[in-house]
Formats: C-alpha cells, sequence, structure tokens
C-alpha cells in the first residue's frame, strides 16, 4: 500500500515516515514541498495521501483529485470516511486523509491511528520545545534584572534575587514579569539619577 | 461551550469584514453572542474545520456551500447559509505581459472587447503548446464560476483553449510572479497586492461579468442552526449591524485597519481601504480608478440569501462538473439558502425584507423598487455582461441556451 506524506513540516514528515517503516509500512513517498505538488503525487500514484491540515496546497490537491476522478484517471481519490471518530481525530489532531476508491477500510485505519499519534507527538514536542525556549528567556531575564539592582543598589546576588522574588510573592506576579519590568525600565531610564 | 459563543472560520480576505468588524466593534456584544474567529489559508480546511465541529460558523464561498450540501467529493453534510457576506469584490488579474499581450489601456478593460483579445492571444498559446493557465481560489467558488462564465461567453473554452487551476488566495500574486499563471481571478486585497508588487494588472473586477453576483456566505452545518436558532438570530442582527457600519464613508479608515492586522488579513492597509471604497489601482503606480459596486456588502438587502443565488450556482456547477440536470439537486441546493432564517432574525428591526425568496437573476436594466414585508427594498441596475437573465424556475432552459 503506497502512503504519501505532504507536510510543510519537513521534520514531522520524517516523524511520521519514520513511524509507519516501523509499523511495517515500507512504500513511502515524501512530497517534497519545494516542489511541484500535483506532479509529484501524480507520479508517485499513492493509495493513501495524508496532508497536514493547514497545509496552503489543500485546496489545489482536492482540485486535483477531483479531475482525476473526472477524467477517469488512474488516482481518483475521496476524502477518507473510513469511521466518522476516527477521521475528527485526525482533524483534531491536525492530519488529513485522501483514500483511494476501493480501499478496504480495516488497511486505512492503522495507518490513520499512527499518523494521529505521530501528528500529536510532534505537538507536544513543539510545546516542549516552545516551553523550554521561554524557560530560557526567563532565565536570562531575570540574570539581567539582577545585574541591574545589584549595580544600582549595591546589593550582593543573593540578596538582588531575594528582592525579586520578596516583590513578585507580593504583587502576586511571576519572578520573571518583575524582572521583565526592572530591564524594561533600566532600557528607558538607566541614564537618569 | 456556552451557547452564545460562535467560533467562525475565515480565509484572510477583505470580505471576512463582517464577522471581524462584528467581534471587534462590539456589534456581536450588543446582541448578546461572543464571536471567536479562527483563520485558515485554504478553503478545505475553513470547511473541515466547519465539518468537525472546530468551529461553529463559517466565512465560505458560496459555491462550496452548496457542493458540500450535495455531497460533490465527499460525503453529503446538510449545511445552512441564512445570511450573505457580500456580493462581488473580486477581480480578474492579469500578469504583464498578457496585460500587453491583449493591449489593455491604463483603465479596466470592457468584457467583450478584452474577450475577443483574449480569444486571440489563447488560440496562439494553445497552438505554441503552452496555453494560458487561470489560477481560481478553489474549484467550488465564485471566482471559477465568474471566470468561465465571461470566457465561455467571449468563445474561449475553459479547460480546451485554457488551463484552469487552483491557486490560494494568499499565494496567488506569488503564482502570478512565478509564471506559473497567466492571471489570476481572486478576491481583495490579492488584486490590489498583485498590481502594487508591479507583477500583473487588474483586467476585469467580477462585477462587470455579473452585477450583483453573490460571492461569501455564512455557512453553519443545519444541526447547529436548527439547535441554536436564537442565538444564530442575535448573529445575524450582529453581522447585519457591522454591514450597515462597514459601508458607512466615515468609518472605512477604520475597518481598513482592523482589518490590516497580522491576525486577519495581514496585509497593508491602503490596498484594503482602496476595495473597501471602490476604487481600484489596474496598473503598478497608477491613480485608483473609482469603480462604483465593486464591493457590495449591505445596501438593496445585499445580506438576503435568495435561493435563485443557489439556484445559479447550482446551475454552474452542472456546467462545469459535466454533471445531469436534477430538479432533486437543484432542490438541495435552493434549500441551503435559508431566506426565512434571515427574516426572523431582523423582522423588526428596520431593514428591508423581501417578500419573495426569489428573483430572476441579472435581469434589472433600470433600478426598480421590490416587495417587500418590511421596509423599503430598491433593487439596484442588474446583469450579467453578455444580457443573459437566469430564471430559477427554468435551470433546464438556462444551461440548454449556455455556449
Amino acid at each position: 500500500m503506497k502512503i504519501a506524506i505532504i507536510d510543510t513540516s519537513t521534520t514531522r514528515a520524517a516523524i511520521i515516515s519514520d513511524g509507519l517503516r516501523e509499523a511495517g509500512l515500507v512504500d513511502l513517498v515524501v512530497i517534497d514541498p519545494a516542489g511541484p505538488l500535483v506532479a509529484q503525487v501524480e507520479a508517485s500514484a499513492p493509495e493513501v495521501v495524508l496532508i497536514n491540515l493547514e497545509n496552503p496546497s489543500r485546496d489545489l490537491l482536492e482540485d486535483f483529485f477531483a479531475m482525476s476522478r473526472a477524467l477517469a484517471r488512474p488516482i481518483a481519490m475521496f476524502v477518507d470516511q473510513s469511521d466518522a471518530q476516527t477521521t475528527m481525530a485526525a482533524v483534531d489532531a491536525g492530519v488529513s486523509a485522501y483514500v483511494v476508491d476501493g480501499l478496504a477500510k480495516q488497511r486505512i485505519k492503522p495507518v490513520l491511528d499512527l499518523a494521529i499519534r505521530r501528528f500529536q507527538a510532534f505537538s507536544r514536542l513543539q510545546t516542549e520545545l516552545a516551553e523550554a525556549k521561554s524557560a530560557l528567556a526567563d532565565r536570562q531575564t531575570i540574570d539581567r534584572a539582577k545585574a541591574i539592582l545589584m549595580k544600582r543598589r549595591g546589593l550582593d546576588e543573593p540578596a538582588a534575587y531575594a528582592l525579586l522574588r520578596g516583590h513578585a510573592m507580593k504583587s502576586n506576579r511571576r519572578i520573571a514579569e518583575v524582572a521583565e519590568a526592572i530591564v524594561t525600565s533600566e532600557a528607558l531610564m538607566g541614564d537618569l539619577p | 461551550m456556552s451557547a452564545e459563543t460562535f467560533r467562525i472560520g475565515f480565509v484572510p480576505l477583505v470580505d471576512a469584514a463582517l464577522p471581524i468588524l462584528a467581534h471587534e466593534l462590539g456589534f456581536a456584544a450588543a446582541e448578546g453572542v461572543r464571536i471567536e474567529l479562527m483563520r485558515d489559508v485554504t478553503w478545505a480546511t475553513v470547511r473541515d474545520r466547519l465539518l468537525y465541529g472546530h468551529t461553529d460558523a463559517a466565512h465560505l464561498v458560496a459555491p462550496l456551500a452548496i457542493s458540500t450540501a450535495l455531497g460533490r467529493d465527499r460525503p453529503a453534510v446538510a449545511l445552512t447559509v441564512p445570511f450573505v457576506l457580500g456580493l462581488n469584490g473580486n477581480a480578474i488579474t492579469f500578469s504583464t505581459a498578457l496585460g500587453e499581450a491583449c493591449g489593455l489601456g491604463d483603465s479596466l478593460g470592457d468584457p467583450i472587447a478584452l474577450g475577443a483579445a483574449l480569444k486571440q492571444v489563447a488560440a496562439q498559446r494553445r497552438a505554441a503548446g503552452r496555453p494560458l493557465r487561470f489560477g481560481v481560489v478553489h474549484r467550488y467558488s465564485s471566482h471559477n464560476y465568474m471566470l468561465r462564465y465571461w470566457l465561455a461567453g467571449v468563445g474561449i473554452r475553459p479547460d480546451d483553449d485554457v488551463a484552469i487551476t487552483v491557486t490560494s488566495p494568499t499565494f496567488a500574486a506569488d503564482a502570478l510572479a512565478a509564471g506559473e499563471v497567466d492571471g489570476i481571478c481572486v478576491g481583495e486585497p490579492w488584486n490590489a497586492i498583485a498590481v502594487d508588487r508591479g507583477v500583473g494588472r487588474i483586467a476585469l473586477a467580477t462585477a462587470q461579468i455579473w452585477r450583483r453576483g453573490v460571492e461569501k456566505v455564512l455557512a453553519l452545518r443545519s444541526d447547529t442552526a436548527a439547535e441554536r436558532p436564537e442565538a444564530l438570530a442575535a448573529l445575524l442582527r450582529a453581522l447585519h449591524a457591522a454591514a450597515e457600519y462597514f459601508v458607512r464613508p466615515d468609518t472605512v479608515q477604520n475597518s481598513a485597519a482592523l482589518l490590516a492586522r497580522p491576525e486577519y488579513c495581514d496585509a497593508p492597509v491602503e490596498a484594503i481601504l482602496r476595495a473597501i471604497t471602490d476604487r481600484i489601482r489596474v496598473t503598478p503606480g497608477s491613480a485608483p480608478i473609482a469603480y462604483p459596486d465593486f464591493m457590495f456588502q449591505y445596501r438593496e438587502a445585499a445580506n438576503f440569501p435568495w435561493r435563485s443565488q443557489a439556484a445559479w450556482l447550482y446551475a454552474q456547477m452542472v456546467r462545469w462538473d459535466g454533471l445531469r440536470f436534477s430538479a432533486a439537486d437543484a432542490a438541495t441546493a435552493q434549500s441551503v439558502f435559508r431566506p426565512d432564517l434571515y427574516r426572523a432574525a431582523l423582522a423588526g428591526s428596520g431593514a428591508p425584507l423581501p417578500n419573495a425568496s426569489s428573483k430572476l437573476e441579472g435581469a434589472l436594466d433600470a433600478p426598480i423598487g421590490a416587495g417587500s414585508t418590511q421596509g423599503r427594498l430598491l433593487l439596484g441596475q442588474d446583469r450579467f455582461f453578455d444580457g443573459r437573465a437566469f430564471d430559477p424556475d427554468d435551470i433546464a432552459g438556462y444551461l440548454a441556451q449556455l455556449p
């Protein structure tokens, strides 16, 4: 069963194709997002197409499938309708599937289930990455605020941090928010006595 | 989800204005509804989010609502269109080279004269083995049907003499710049942006093809519409108030600035302002030309979902998908448009409410008063460029006399 993967994220495309391969589905084509989409799909003649929901080429792809049906070309793809629950889970995960006419439903479900899990894993990964990035940014802001307090108030580092932390607790804000305010006011008014 | 919230999907276009303004300017809040907007760049995704419950309503190209209800390309899902978000507002933009080859000057083309010139160029390009290619935003879009109506009407056979492909509106200018297409038929601000980038020139406004052509609609799943009639009526009143605001000359700067924001059109304010004020910059660097009713969002009960508009779209679907006319499908298509819901929402508001639910389309040479149960309704001049009118009671006869 030949599966084509169309994704604006090459990382996610790789994660999905790895998953499918591990599950023994080895007949895969990863469509190059920089190349001509329709020509690549037509040439690879897939039986299942997985595409990310937010891909800007979805309207073009559906038009191609519709024309291939009208002209009775070999690739006559339909929106997957194997079961409503799975289709909904797929849309929730951010993936849309098209299947060739006549493909047995029980053959599609494992592919889609796997794609859903991989899409979800990828989005968890992205959230974690974003959180890690923001934690790093917080750390840097706090360090800069501490340096400002040490210089302007003549404090040592533990005292500067205690001041930040104490003010955050009193004002019911995150330490990083208080630090951000200090860095901003220093940038605007640091030259004033 | 609270009963008062409507999550509404949209594609970044100037004619997504009404739900955006209703949300931003408090028209929704005044009616006790909350709008959450969800932006997508393809109609396929806007439709999927509507069908699978990510959204409650959608800004949708009108033919896609019909094709979804008829189960073209997918299992049928009953949809309800209680409100038209606007008429026209699209344009056909040629690449600079095609504009020159067709002898376009500094103004909008004349549909018939330009069609004759285009026919010659199309024949040359076809003979040279490089047929002209036009990009439209979706197979089931008014853009596709307007373009095809015009081409066929001037003797150019779509799919045979010229190729028609699909390109996302936000990428249409890129497709023109890259030479992937020779022309595009898209909504604003994407024509204006193609001109401002120097990659094309506007050849025709779609209002020149059909003066009062139906464009975007508000679509809901019919089960949603049936479950939440009062909330829906409140939403329609909010959209109607937003439409009244949108067409006021003193509000255009504010509307343009709102629509330009990154979370909406993410486009230059100036390009959006031109569309809203019916001014078209035809060629790069030139002074914009005033073209009245380029976009049509409010007057003449523009938001009223005429069943005859749905019938016309169905007729074009039969024509271009090569279907056999079916009276049952025609009835299903027309039943998607729900003038009864529009009337129920706006009864007592002073908005003009037409008596009839259907009319002859493109059959008015001059403005005419129309029967209304509430308010005074004057319908403006409305013609197709070839002078044909559409009678929704005789779709088969209409189809038989089309080229």
